[in-house]
């Protein structure tokens, strides 16, 4: 029965596949080295945003389902992480797969109800609740460092900032530490789409009531897919509060969260690679365009720009048309070698 | 043996089933009436896709009313659709394999039930197979995992006769060779009659006439609701 998910499209172990885990190691090692701390920072965001990214990717790339609410439950998955980082001594990593797990039973509670919806009707009502959680995190502000339930601190309380992993203090270090972790996650989200549940999201995919005949238990099928998605997305808000040791509530809203869907739509949906695409977008290229000196704002004419050629000519995103460059380089060399 | 009673199902004002009672022998029961007369809403039923305002679906006297439709899948109730659902991004072996995998079958199982149905285990993704492959891997799906009830919605649909006649070939085997009941919906009268020994005809959601093949085909009524002046035997 192996033998499926390795012709379920990108989920292959190909070269490609350990051509990018070198890649990810010879990135690891050298580039710390050679880049300023300004770029250090943008690679390290555009790691953890990755991670969300990749969240998104798999509801929408594999099971269809258009969550507008995924920076929300980056927001979900800090609040726990400063919260309990605060007020514990719990080992950093422990402190993110707590997060994760909390972001699951949120994202689970909100996101179970919203999955019997489809289409438009389930883009607003996960657009609302990013928008809820939104007003949430600017009423009570993330935790920093205070008492009680909110963890805030009042009056003449000193506003800590979580402090990062021993393994991870500098942001080199933390660099190499977010990227073990982003390799983690996607290997997580990988296990699942080559096994049984990649092929049940495939065939829901396709026709959930063609799913539903063939005996797959659909309902279960997507609580796992929302299980995992909230918790590597969980973990991505972990890692996103200890980079820099507190988190800004105007950085959860409701057009992030359409901006976090855009740029998965313009990486591509249907990938990792994509996954990663769209985190460099998200991050490092904000920070390519304030290097150049160029206006802010333009950023959202590039993305608009960039969602409407995903839209109508490359629904498989950049991730998309690099792979069928590289597949239909492979086939001219297949039938060169052939000749 | 499937059994149906008292079976109403109302979509607002509509009744597209109304008290319809009706038994299916073994072998290949065929279900016909105009478009709209409730086929598929019964096979809906019967598969768990649309709830009944009252009524009871049994077979063999075990009611299937309280079970999902991915249970029914895996108690052995199998089903096909007017459009079919190949998965597009699997090869037709993989389809097939996929199903094993949920409904309890295994790789060789699969291998068997497409060679069945005669399509080659081929590695071509179900996007690039005909119309009629396609309908044999749902065909070969349907009958893995030792089904109990196959249902067969219009699988001759948008064949030519060569086609048609190597899915009658094929359908006329499964109560046999698998040991499972067959009703077969299609409009297509010359493949219903070659394989089905006993017909039921609905017409604007109520039953009209069940018995044999023979026998339905000549009652006055349902040449009025339906066949008209077609000449079938």
């Amino acid at each position: 029965m192996g033998t499926i998910a390795a012709r379920l499209p990108r989920t292959r172990p190909s070269a490609a596949t350990l051509l990018g885990a070198g890649l990810l190691v010879a990135v690891a090692l050298a580039l710390p080295a050679l880049l300023s701390p300004f770029w250090l920072r943008a690679f390290t965001t555009s790691a953890i945003f990755a991670i969300a990214c990749a969240g998104v990717g798999l509801l929408y790339g594999r099971l269809g389902v258009a969550s507008l609410g995924q920076i929300a439950l980056v927001g979900v998955g800090g609040w726990i992480t400063l919260r309990l980082g605060h007020a514990t001594s719990v080992p950093f990593l422990v402190l993110l797969l707590i997060a994760g797990g909390g972001t699951c039973v949120i994202g689970v509670l909100v996101g179970l109800p919203a999955l019997r919806l489809s289409g438009l009707n389930l883009a607003i009502v996960t657009l609302m609740f990013a928008a809820a959680f939104a007003v949430v995190f600017n009423a009570t502000g993330f935790p920093d460092g205070g008492d009680g339930f909110l963890g805030r601190a009042t009056g003449s309380e000193q506003r800590l900032a979580l402090e990062r992993p021993a393994l991870g203090e500098s942001d080199a270090a933390y660099f190499r530490y977010v990227l073990i972790v982003t390799a983690l996650m996607f290997g997580l989200i990988a296990a699942h789409l080559r096994a049984r549940p990649g092929r049940q999201w495939a065939a829901i995919r396709q026709s959930e009531v063609g799913a539903l005949a063939a005996g797959v238990d659909t309902t279960r099928s997507k609580l796992l897919a929302l299980v995992l998605a909230s918790f590597t997305t969980g973990v991505a808000g972990g890692l996103l509060a200890a980079n820099a040791g507190v988190l800004d509530p105007g950085n959860f809203g409701p057009q992030e969260s359409v901006i976090l869907f855009a740029v998965v739509l313009i990486g591509g949906a249907f990938s990792l690679l994509g996954a990663v695409l769209a985190g460099l977008l998200l991050e490092a290229f904000p920070s390519l365009l304030s290097d150049l000196g160029v206006e802010g704002n333009l950023i959202f004419v590039v993305f608009g720009l960039g969602l409407i050629h995903a839209i109508s000519t490359a629904p498989e995103g950049i991730a998309g048309q690099l792979q069928g460059l590289l597949a239909g380089r492979r086939r001219r060399e297949g039938h060169e070698g052939d000749a | 043996m499937l059994s149906v009673r008292d079976l109403t199902v109302s979509f607002g004002g509509v009744k597209p089933l109304d008290r319809v009672s009706v038994e299916f022998g073994e072998g290949v029961c065929g279900l016909v009436g105009p478009n709209g007369a409730g086929k598929t809403t019964l096979f809906n039923v019967i598969s768990g896709f649309a709830a009944p305002a009252a009524g009871e679906v049994e077979v063999d006297g075990v009611s299937l009313l309280g079970l999902a439709p991915h249970q029914r899948a895996r108690w052995g109730l199998r089903r096909t659709f007017q459009q079919e659902q190949v998965i597009h991004m699997l090869s037709a072996r993989d389809n097939v394999r996929l199903a094993a995998e949920e409904l309890g079958g295994n790789a060789d199982e699969a291998d068997r039930v497409l060679d069945f149905v005669g399509v080659a285990r081929t590695e071509r993704r179900g996007s690039e197979l005909s119309l009629l492959e396609r309908r044999l891997v749902e065909l070969a799906r349907a009958v893995l995992a030792q089904p109990k009830l196959v249902l067969l919605d219009e699988p001759g649909a948008g064949l030519v006769d060569e086609e048609t006649e190597q899915l009658a070939g094929l359908i006329r085997q499964i109560p046999e060779r698998y040991g499972a009941q067959v009703i077969l919906v299609d409009h297509d009268m010359e493949l219903v009659s070659a394989v089905c020994s006993a017909l039921a005809v609905l017409d604007f959601g109520r039953l009209i006439a069940v018995g044999s093949t023979s026998e339905v085909l000549a009652d006055e009524e349902v040449k009025r609701a339906y066949l008209g002046d077609e000449v079938l035997l």
